[in-house]
């Protein structure tokens, strides 16, 4: 069967490649790309651990047609941090243990990422509400909730 | 295993693509189609898609209202003209989800899920088809029970009442994981009244069958009655009537039955849930 081809930005580089019919964009990203920072969870769009954002919102990247994303940015936790330093919504993780095993960790900062890039000032029910699509197993929210509020301020702060 | 992807700028082509080829699946955003390919579900050789603006448009000037099957939740809650259908489109999934599932591939979604379905058919809906003999509206009733027979045909948009005040339509879902999750039981009521009694009241349940219904000895119960205490309690009691609901993770069809009228009652009563 003939590949396709696909071309679009990457954490702001351009990408360009050839797919499968059918294959999903987190096979691209992970498997043809090596960027490993959206992780499989559950491949049925429940979880949210694969959350990119895409021209800036958020999508489950297990459920979308990699040929759906031709000429569109698409944003991972791999682009987020600027140079040798983390993104404040990374090193409010850190600083607040709003991480343990880590695997939703990537898509709950890209899910908080597309929330603060719009709401610089988010109220705790709008941070829950942009997390509402990802699964934590271990934290149960309340730090990954207040590490969200914190980097908020913290942006703001060096705004 | 790769299928063959062909994507169309008119729905037309795309329509016309689907009923020709039986092993083809559109896509919308993705939520339904995807997750079958990620299972691996062999079935689906091709996947359409289509470009057209059209089934991006939303009419809400009249009174009934037009949304294109391409619309995504996130677009309905940025419109203010679609608000009384907000609940309903907040009710689904995450962001993530709002930002890729459609109006038009929400009526294809199995229980627990197609809960904006419910809100349509309570708002009297009527899906437009474009097939191989042009576009056609149907019921969305009518519609839901001949969903598996549809395959051949491109759902290009929905139309629906805009009820006449906010009190008269009424939408909620019961989810065990909140704020999201799947649903228990999806409940969505239009209301109207006409001299201090309901007139043309539709009651539509989510879960309780394999696709949305009417719960219609329920709107019977209402239908001609002053909106009181007496109808209300007439209707909860008659909820569970020509239901179908089955066992899933969320909630056994025995629970369901249970507790519909109690929901519906709250529902009516406007009691918190």
């Amino acid at each position: 069967m003939a590949k396709t081809p696909l071309q679009f930005r990457h954490n702001g580089r351009d990408v360009a490649l050839f797919v499968d019919g059918g294959t999903n964009l987190l096979v691209v990203l992970r498997e043809m790309i090596g960027d490993l920072t959206p992780k499989f969870g559950c491949g049925q769009g429940g979880c949210g651990a694969c959350t990119v954002l895409i021209d800036g919102d958020a999508h489950l990247s297990c459920l979308t047609l990699a040929e759906a994303v031709e000429g569109r940015a698409v944003e991972t936790l791999d682009g987020i941090k600027s140079g040798p330093n983390l993104h404040p919504l990374q090193r409010a993780f850190a600083e607040g243990f709003a991480a343990q095993c880590g695997y939703c960790t990537p898509g709950m900062l890209m899910a908080a990422k597309a929330l603060l890039d719009k709401i610089p000032q988010p109220s705790r029910e709008q941070v829950v509400e942009a997390i509402s699509g990802n699964i934590c197993r271990c934290t149960g929210y309340e730090p990954i909730i207040n590490a969200v509020l914190a980097a908020a301020a913290s942006l703001r702060a060096s705004a | 295993m790769p299928v063959t992807v062909k994507t169309f700028q008119a729905a037309s082509e795309a329509a016309s693509a689907l009923s020709s080829d039986r092993a083809a699946r559109y896509l919308g955003g993705g939520t339904l189609v995807m997750r079958d390919l990620n299972e691996g579900d062999v079935s689906i050789a091709t996947v359409i898609r289509a470009t057209d603006r059209t089934l991006q448009g939303i009419d809400a000037a009249g009174a009934r209202i037009r949304i294109g099957a391409g619309v995504t939740f996130a677009r309905v809650l940025a419109e203010r003209d679609l608000a009384f259908l907000h609940p309903a489109a907040r009710s689904i999934g995450g962001p993530a989800v709002r930002n890729m599932g459609t109006v038009g591939g929400n009526l294809f979604a199995p229980a627990p899920f197609g809960d904006f379905t419910v809100a349509l058919l309570a708002l009297d809906g009527i899906v437009s088809l474009q097939g191989s003999f042009g576009v056609r509206d149907m019921p969305i009733e009518e519609f839901l029970q001949s969903r598996d027979r549809q395959a051949g045909a491109l759902v290009v948009g929905v139309s629906c009442i805009r009820p006449a005040s906010a009190d008269a339509f009424r939408y909620r879902k019961i989810a065990r994981i909140k704020p999201k999750g799947g649903s228990v039981i999806t409940l969505a009521a239009h209301l109207p009244q006409s001299g201090g009694r309901v007139t043309g009241a539709r009651i539509a349940l989510g879960s309780m069958a394999p696709t949305a219904i009417r719960a219609k000895a329920a709107e019977r119960a209402l239908e001609g009655r002053p909106f009181d205490a007496g109808a209300i309690s007439a209707a909860a009691a008659a909820a569970a009537e020509g239901t179908a609901p089955t066992d899933n993770s969320l909630a056994s069809a025995w629970y369901r039955r249970e507790v519909v009228g109690v929901h519906l009652r709250r529902l009516l009563s406007g009691q918190e849930s």
